[in-house]
C-alpha cells in the first residue's frame, strides 16, 4: 500500500486545535455562527419595521441613532461581523475540502433522487446573500459611518434629532427603495436567504447532535416558519416603500 | 431485454507509482446486452456481458462482488446516477433488470471519491473504511472463560438501535452518494452500534475521537446534512446517527483525558 493512502491519524496540535479543525469542528462552527446570525435576523427586522411606521422617519432614526450609539449593541454589532466574516471563510475552507474529496466527478449523476437542491446548493444562495450584503453595507452602513464621523459631507442627509445633528437614515433608505433595481435586488436576495435558511436552520440543529423523536420535527417546522416568514418582513418592507413612495 | 451499457473503463489505478492519489485515465465506454432476462440481478447481467466480452476476446468488465446477496457490502457500483442504482434499500446485487425497461441506456461507474480510488474499472479500495475501524471500531474483549450471554443486561430498545446501527455493511454507498463524498453516515453507525451497548463502553470517548481523526485523515469530505447518503443506504441508516456522532464527539473532546 502506498504511503498517503496509509496515514495514521496522530493528535496534532492539541486536543481543542484538533476538535475544531475536525471534519465535525468546522460544520459545528458554521451551526453555530449561522444560529447567530439567524438571531441576528430577528433583531434587524424588528428595527427594520420602523421603517413602516408612517412618521416621516422618526421612529426609524430614533431606531438607527440607539444602534448606533449603544454600547451593547456595538459591542453585539463587532461580534455580529466577526461571526459573518467566520461563517464565509469556514465555508470557503469547507467547500474547498469537499470538492477535493472526489477529484473525479460523476459522468452522470442524479442527485434530486437523494436530496433536494438547496441542500445542495448552500454554497450558491450563501454567494447571492454576500452580493447581497456587500451592496447593503456599501450603501447603508458604509454611508451611514462615513457619515458618522464627518468624513464626506452629506448635508441633506443630516438633521436635527432631538438637540445634536443626527444622520437622517430614513431619507437615504427611502431615496434607495425609490430605484426599482434596489428592490428586486432585495427581493432576489430574500428569496435566496429563504432556501438558505429553510436548510440552514434545521441543519444546524441536527450539526450540534440535537436530533430527537420529540423535537426534530417541532425544530423543522419552526426552521421552515422562520424561512419564510424573516425574509418575507425583509422583502416586504421594499415593496411598500416603493409602492407607497 | 436488449440494453444500452455506458460503462466506466480504467486500466490504470488512480493511485500513482508514488503513492499519491492521480485521476487514472479512463472513459465512459458503450456496450449492448441482448435477451436479458428481467429476473437477472444487476450482477448477473454483467456476467452475461463479459462473457460475450471474453468470447470476444475483450477485457471483461471489473467489478466487486460477493455474496450476491445484499450482505457483504462488496458491490459497489453508481448505477444511473445513484449508488446500488434506483431501488431504495437494496445493494446492486439485490437490484433486477425488472426495475428497467427494454432499450433503456444504463450508466454504470464506480464510487467516486479521493479516498476511494479506483483500482480498476468499476472496483474501487475501499481500505480507507478498514483504516477507519482499526483505529477504534472494536470492543476489548478480555481472555478466559467465555461469560454467560446474559450476565450483562441489555434493554431492549438499546438492543435494537445497536442492532440497526450495525445492519451497516460498510459498501460506501453514502460516500458515493454524497455531494462531498462524506463518510459521516458509515462512521456514526459504527461508532453508534458500539457506543450504545455496555460492552463498548471502556473505549466509548477513545473510540470515537480516534474514527474521526482517522476519517479525516483519509480525505473525505465534511457533512451538509443533504440526506443523500442516508436516503441512499441500503440498509437504510438513518440521519440521526450523524447526530449521534456529533454528540459523541464533543463530548467525548471536552471530557475525554486524551490532552
Amino acid at each position: 500500500m502506498s504511503s498517503t493512502t496509509q496515514k495514521i491519524a496522530k493528535d496534532k496540535k492539541g486536543w481543542f486545535v484538533d476538535m475544531m479543525t475536525s471534519t465535525i469542528g468546522r460544520k459545528v462552527l458554521m451551526a453555530l455562527t449561522g444560529i447567530f446570525l439567524c438571531l441576528f435576523l430577528i433583531i434587524h427586522l424588528i428595527g427594520n419595521l420602523q421603517l413602516l411606521k408612517n412618521d416621516g422617519g422618526t421612529a426609524f432614526n430614533e431606531y438607527a441613532h440607539f444602534m448606533g450609539s449603544n454600547p451593547l449593541i456595538q459591542t453585539v454589532s463587532i461580534l455580529n461581523f466577526t461571526f459573518i466574516i467566520l461563517h464565509i471563510v469556514y465555508s470557503i475552507i469547507l467547500t474547498r475540502m469537499n470538492m477535493q474529496a472526489r477529484p473525479r466527478k460523476y459522468a452522470y449523476s442524479k442527485p434530486a433522487a437523494n436530496s433536494n437542491w438547496r441542500s445542495r446548493k448552500m454554497m450558491a444562495l450563501g454567494s447571492i446573500i454576500l452580493i447581497f450584503l456587500i451592496v447593503h453595507l456599501v450603501y447603508f452602513w458604509g454611508k451611514m459611518k462615513l457619515t458618522h464621523y464627518g468624513l464626506v459631507e452629506e448635508g441633506v442627509l443630516v438633521k436635527k434629532f432631538g438637540t445634536t445633528d443626527q444622520l437622517h437614515l430614513y431619507d437615504l433608505v427611502n431615496a434607495a427603495f425609490s430605484d426599482i433595481i434596489m428592490v428586486v435586488l432585495y427581493v432576489v436576495s430574500m428569496i435566496a436567504l429563504a432556501f438558505h435558511l429553510s436548510h440552514g436552520f434545521q441543519s444546524a440543529f441536527q450539526t450540534f447532535g440535537l436530533n430527537h423523536v420529540k423535537y426534530t420535527p417541532l425544530i423543522k417546522t419552526v426552521g421552515y416558519a422562520f424561512a419564510i416568514l424573516i425574509p418575507l418582513g425583509y422583502a416586504l418592507i421594499p415593496i411598500i416603500m416603493f409602492a407607497t413612495k | 431485454m436488449n440494453l444500452t451499457l455506458q460503462i466506466w473503463r480504467q486500466n490504470k489505478p488512480d493511485i500513482n507509482n508514488n503513492g499519491n492519489y492521480q485521476n487514472g485515465e479512463g472513459k465512459m465506454t458503450e456496450y449492448k446486452v441482448a435477451d436479458i432476462s428481467p429476473d437477472m440481478s444487476f450482477l448477473e447481467m454483467l456476467d452475461e456481458l463479459n462473457e460475450d466480452l471474453l468470447k470476444k476476446g475483450d477485457d471483461p468488465v471489473a467489478f466487486d462482488h460477493d455474496c450476491r446477496e445484499g450482505i457483504c457490502g462488496m458491490c459497489s457500483l453508481y448505477i444511473n446516477g445513484q449508488p446500488h442504482g434506483p431501488e431504495s434499500g437494496t445493494t446492486a446485487c439485490q437490484l433486477h433488470m425488472r426495475s428497467f425497461k427494454d432499450g433503456d441506456t444504463i450508466y454504470i461507474e464506480p464510487w467516486r471519491a479521493k479516498a476511494f480510488p479506483v483500482v480498476k474499472d468499476l472496483v474501487v479500495n475501499r481500505s480507507s473504511f478498514d483504516r477507519i475501524m482499526q483505529a477504534g471500531g472494536y470492543v476489548s474483549v478480555n481472555t478466559g472463560v467465555t461469560v454467560d450471554a446474559n450476565e450483562i443486561p441489555v434493554a431492549k430498545t438499546i438492543a435494537d438501535e445497536a442492532f440497526n446501527m450495525a445492519a451497516c455493511i460498510g459498501c460506501g454507498a453514502c460516500v458515493a452518494a454524497c455531494k462531498n463524498a462524506s463518510a459521516m453516515l458509515f462512521v456514526s453507525a459504527k461508532v453508534s452500534q458500539l457506543s450504545l451497548l455496555p460492552q463498548g463502553k471502556a473505549e466509548r470517548k477513545k473510540r470515537v475521537e480516534r474514527m474521526v481523526a482517522q476519517m479525516d485523515e483519509e480525505g473525505f469530505g465534511a457533512c451538509t446534512n443533504t440526506g443523500a447518503c442516508s436516503a441512499e443506504c441500503p440498509k437504510d441508516i438513518p440521519l440521526s446517527s450523524i447526530a449521534r456522532m456529533n454528540r459523541e464527539y464533543f463530548e467525548a473532546k471536552i471530557t475525554s483525558n486524551n490532552v
